[in-house]
């Protein structure tokens, strides 16, 4: 049982305030996604986690224990580095073995244990290799057996996938979500990929600049993001950012619209809006069709580019404001550039922020 | 084009292979005067000096020379102690040496940076500078040994040893390729649950071989050469090193014959342990860029 627990964890480097203080609540058998972009302080925060980073103030805990002064080794935690950090000099065995073996373990123990983090993983064949004579997904293997074969209540990984290649990115990832699964540890797992974190993700915390921005499951992220950071970083394409003029406001109902957007009322989900104020309303590019007659959309422009992808269009369409818009259709469509087109939204997948 | 670009590279390779050569000779000419001049009589050896001869094994050929230098001072003994002092302070610096130099880098302790500065530092002090003190101290030292409580560690091989087995240039020579180790490796073995000595013993330095060569060789040489010293510390003939022994061969007449006889066997030892490591010391000294 390892539920782990974030209350106002805060990191400095001298003046640097690296984590601002940060508060989450992972459960036993959760599988938390700390997702950001580069140098929003995600590793940092797993790196605290594993005991590798000092704690400038706040309580962590694990297990309902306090760990904030505990050395890594005895915080019951294993972790997969981004480099994968193998044992060079090594062979396999040795190095899925090395936790048992510091901890003592006998000869027939470690056998064993290998053996089953070996089949687990489907690397039977590769144990007597050294590290150099390994692929990197293979490589990548030998650091989750390392981690797997103590029988760990936490796992943290940084990045584990993003050295490997596509392909291999997506099977990996696909073992470690069964590997969740099989073993049911909690796991802590960083990445600046949305990808990994939508489909691994029970938890996703999103953060930035070292402060939380939202903690939720994949989906209520997705579809009711917090913020319009939170929004334009999950989703691929990114959400459409329009800058809309709030013409009238009756309760969560708002009225907005621009040169390019024709007036559309919005139930406002975050925040207070007042008419006669700017606010941003945010558009996945997934949820924009085509409207069938020029007048009957809501956003009107001119085709810039397309990108005919086969399943989608991904089409960029300059509005007659000047602003560039993203649309994502599905299904292969033809869009000669420079075609005016109307683009139509449900009123109640858009989102509104404060500008 | 292609033709002028090979017979450039020709030129190049030949250009290349001509000035090695040449580097080549130089350093070897030295070590082949001294042992073709060890096999010739004094008359000899002064008269081939002013021809090519004295790199040639021509004329009155044998080792007498050989036998002479052994009559004259016991060379066995010295090259013993040399080998003993030598090899005890090598394996005894690197041990020590590497260990600071871990603790400076992986473990991070309050003011290591300042102490490490002040060993640095201690670099540029040349060691005539400190003899007459460190003489002064060691000749007063307590020593608990099998003949009980003494004071003053003077001919001794501890003496010899002891002084030298930390210094400022092995700790550096560590410091920079334990830096130079991938960080993660250490975190890795630290979040497995190895304690820093389990680290030092089955990470760092399984991996530290290359060092390990340039630093014993670097240390090899300092130890081998050694004469101001134990010039100072030694009076007694059982612990003298084969530097000090030298003196015996320039009384009122110098047998250079003798000299070059007992040159050739005391860089004997030296060869071979430098062809031993010499692998690893190129590797060592081609990746960090330290200079021997």
């Amino acid at each position: 049982m390892a539920s782990i627990t974030l209350k106002g964890l805060k990191k400095s480097y001298g003046n640097a305030h690296v984590i601002k203080g940060v508060d989450i609540e992972i459960n036993d058998g959760e599988f938390v996604v700390f997702v950001g972009p580069s140098g929003c302080g995600k590793s940092t925060l797993l790196r605290m986690i594993a005991g590798l980073e000092d704690i400038t103030s706040g309580d962590l805990t694990i297990a309902g224990k306090q760990v904030n002064d505990l050395p890594p080794k005895d915080r019951g935690v294993a972790m997969v580095f981004q480099s994968y950090a193998i044992f060079p000099h090594m062979t396999v065995r040795e190095n899925v073995a090395f936790g048992l073996t510091i901890a003592g373990a006998s000869q027939a123990e470690k056998d064993a244990k290998v053996a089953e983090a070996a089949r687990i993983l489907q690397m039977e064949h590769l144990l007597d290799r050294r590290p150099s004579q390994l692929s990197g997904g293979q490589r990548q293997r030998v650091a989750i057996g390392r981690a797997i074969v103590r029988k760990p209540a936490v796992f943290l990984f940084d990045e584990p996938l993003s050295n490997l290649d596509a392909a291999l990115r997506m099977d990996m990832r696909m073992e470690i979500g069964k590997l969740h699964k099989a073993l049911g540890a909690t796991m802590i797992y960083v990445t600046h990929d949305q990808v990994e974190a939508m489909t691994l993700a029970n938890k996703i915390v999103v953060l930035k600049d070292g402060l939380v921005q939202q903690i939720g499951s994949p989906m209520e992220l997705y579809h009711n993001p917090a913020n319009a950071f939170v929004a334009g970083f999950l989703g691929s394409p990114s959400m459409n950012f329009l800058d809309v003029d709030v013409q009238s406001v009756q309760g969560d109902q708002v009225t907005v619209a621009n040169g390019a957007l024709d007036p559309v009322t919005i139930t406002s989900k975050q925040g207070q809006f007042t008419a006669g104020t700017r606010a941003r309303l945010g558009l996945r590019p997934q949820y924009l069709t085509p409207a069938t007659d020029l007048n009957a959309g809501r956003l009107h422009g001119k085709v810039a580019l397309t990108e005919r992808l086969g399943a989608e269009t991904v089409i960029e369409v300059t509005l007659k404001d000047g602003k560039a818009l993203i649309a994502a259709l599905a299904r292969d469509a033809i869009f000669p550039l420079g075609t005016e087109v109307s683009l139509g939204f449900n009123p109640a997948e858009a989102h509104l922020f404060a500008a | 084009m292609s033709m002028i670009s090979a017979e450039n590279h020709g030129l190049r390779l030949a250009t290349r292979y001509a000035v090695l050569t040449l580097i080549a000779v130089i350093f070897v000419f030295p070590l082949v005067f001294m042992l073709m001049s060890s096999l010739k009589p004094d008359q000899q050896l002064l008269a081939d000096t002013a021809s090519l001869r004295a790199f040639l094994p021509v004329g009155d050929i044998s080792f007498d020379n050989y036998t002479a230098a052994f009559q004259r001072a016991p060379v066995a003994l010295f090259i013993l102690n040399s080998v003993i002092v030598t090899g005890v302070t090598v394996v005894l610096s690197l041990l020590f040496c590497s260990m600071a130099a871990f603790s400076f880098v992986f473990i991070g302790w309050k003011g290591r940076d300042v102490a490490l500065s002040i060993i640095l530092a201690t670099l540029i002090v040349p060691f005539e500078t400190i003899a007459i003190p460190l003489l002064l101290i060691a000749s007063k030292l307590p020593w608990l040994g099998l003949e009980g409580f003494t004071t003053g560690w003077l001919n001794s091989y501890r003496v010899q040893i002891i002084p030298f087995i930390a210094d400022g240039l092995t700790i550096f020579l560590f410091v920079q390729y334990f830096k130079d180790l991938p960080g993660e490796l250490i975190e890795a073995a630290r979040v497995e649950g190895a304690s820093w000595v389990q680290i030092y013993r089955r990470i760092v330095m399984p991996l530290a071989g290359p060092v390990l060569a340039t630093a014993a060789i670097l240390k090899f040489l300092v130890m081998y050469n050694q004469y101001l010293w134990p010039l100072m510390v030694v009076q007694d003939e059982g612990y003298r090193p084969v530097m000090v022994g030298l003196q015996y061969f320039f009384q009122l007449n110098i047998a250079w014959g003798e000299v070059m006889a007992y040159l050739s066997l005391i860089t004997v030892p030296v060869l071979a342990f430098y062809l031993y490591l010499q692998k690893a010391f190129i590797a060592s000294i081609a990746s960090t860029g330290v200079k021997g």
